[in-house]
């Protein structure tokens, strides 16, 4: 019996206005596997990552997750997902502590003093835990977002950009807390412009251009060079 | 999300500043525009303080979403898994503390300001007050979060709410002007009753359409 995909979009066209952004996109996203989405500014990756997470409905075509129609059956998608935006979906006049207590009640997650100390320390903001957002830089404030999935657990992972303003010692957090999603059976997409070692952690890099995946090929053996390469081939900006 | 709501405000004051200089140049108005005529005072009062109450109303559930909207959360909402309606709940009681701190303000300025006896009216002015504010809320919290996105929000906010809110303005009004008479309570039953059925109308709309509201 072939396992169904935890993520599966067929034929995903979404048009804004006169624009279409997405023009027949399929993509398969497996358990355990994690999936690198390249491509130039405006070619459709927060898009796709968007209908994926319920946020946006699809034109045409059909999205699943983990067997749930993103569209009509959203709620049961929302209770699988977890997802790490480009905004960081966090309350300046809060601290991190009461920021991440508010997101587990808002999930219906267990969140008591211990379990929230635990996962700052984590992210390696234990010691601003009771300070207020607004004095964060991007960085904490991104190790924040990312503190959110220590609290839940996801069988899907959306991720746009999660290296972007981290520090080497937060990376490698990451990076950890990834391979060991993966390793669980997770299914991991992620948006990135990096050709470096933030691929590290993909299995698959699809290539959206042109409204397509105009690539979608196995990461192993491919080193930077030749990610960049593949990348130039497949869309028109020049690496 | 009260909670979240109420500590955000706290430490901001960003909305309860803005109310309570507001409602203070309003009663500076208010009582320059009057002068000490006792009678024309008695026949507007009512009126008036409504005036403030749905004014400062207004300003202050525009803002509900706001904090939503700056802090980049609304699809922190919408990701979050089941009923809606809590936090359209949530919202709702953080607003209503809001107002009820507010309102609270702007009556005992009034009292002031005016030389207003309320004596054995105050406990009905106080139901009168708690279901009208539950009304303006209920109405207001669903509009805020519906035009929380748009571009003329500031505009389209008052536009849509104000019309809504006519029963509660009226049995308000007239339940607080009765009051301020000195009149009994079984006197104003009809417009309690007017009152509380709004509230009910309110509350379940809101409560039924709030998730098709905020998913836009």
């Amino acid at each position: 019996m072939v396992a169904v995909p935890l993520i599966r979009a067929a034929g995903l066209v979404r048009v804004f206005g006169a624009q279409r952004v997405l023009d027949g996109v399929d993509l398969d996203v497996a358990a355990g596997e994690a999936v690198a989405l390249l491509g130039a500014n405006g070619a459709g990756k927060t898009t796709l990552l968007k209908i994926v997470a319920t946020l946006l409905r699809p034109t045409r075509g059909t999205v699943t997750v983990a067997g749930h129609d993103c569209v009509r059956d959203a709620e049961a998608v929302r209770a699988v997902l977890g997802v790490v935006s480009h905004g960081a979906h966090l309350y300046e006049d809060l601290t991190a502590r009461e920021n991440l207590a508010f997101w587990a009640r808002l999930r219906g997650l267990p969140a008591d003093g211990a379990t929230l100390t635990g996962v700052l320390a984590d992210v390696d903001l234990e010691r601003h835990a009771d300070a207020r957002v607004r004095t964060f830089s991007t960085g904490m404030r991104r190790r924040l977002a990312l503190a959110r999935l220590e609290l839940a657990s996801p069988r899907v992972l959306l991720l746009d950009e999660p290296f972007a303003g981290l520090d080497q010692r937060a990376r490698k957090w990451l990076e950890g807390r990834l391979e060991a999603f993966k390793a669980s059976g997770g299914a991991l997409l992620m948006a990135t412009h990096s050709f470096g070692r933030e691929l590290g952690i993909s299995d698959r890099l699809a290539v959206l251009a042109g409204g397509r995946v105009a690539l979608d090929t196995p990461r192993a053996g491919l080193d930077p060079h030749d990610v960049q390469r593949l990348y130039a081939a497949h869309t028109e900006e020049i690496s | 999300m009260a909670w979240k709501d109420l500590v955000i405000e706290r430490r901001s004051k960003e909305t309860l500043n803005a109310l309570l200089f507001f409602s203070l140049a309003l009663l500076f108005v208010f009582q320059f525009a009057l002068g000490p005529d006792r009678e024309r005072l008695a026949s507007v009062l009512p009126g008036l303080l409504w005036l403030g109450f749905i004014l400062s109303g207004v300003l202050g559930l525009g803002r509900a979403f706001v904090v939503e909207r700056e802090n980049d959360c609304w699809e922190l909402l919408l990701l979050a898994p089941g009923d809606k309606s809590a936090i359209y709940l949530g919202k709702l009681a953080g607003s209503l503390v809001l107002m009820a701190v507010v309102e609270a303000l702007m009556l005992g300025l009034f009292v002031v300001f005016f030389n207003i006896d309320l004596g054995a009216a105050l406990p009905g002015l106080a139901l009168v007050i708690a279901l009208g504010t539950v009304g303006i809320a209920a109405v207001g919290t669903l509009f805020a979060a519906m035009t929380a996105q748009v571009r003329a929000r500031e505009l389209l906010f008052p536009v849509l709410l104000l019309p809504v809110l006519v029963p509660v303005l009226l049995g308000t009004v007239k339940a607080t002007e009765a009051l301020l008479l000195q009149e009994p309570l079984a006197a104003v039953a009809h417009w309690l009753k007017l009152l509380v059925a709004a509230d009910v109308v309110y509350l379940a709309v809101g409560l039924l359409t709030f998730d098709v509201i905020l998913e836009g």
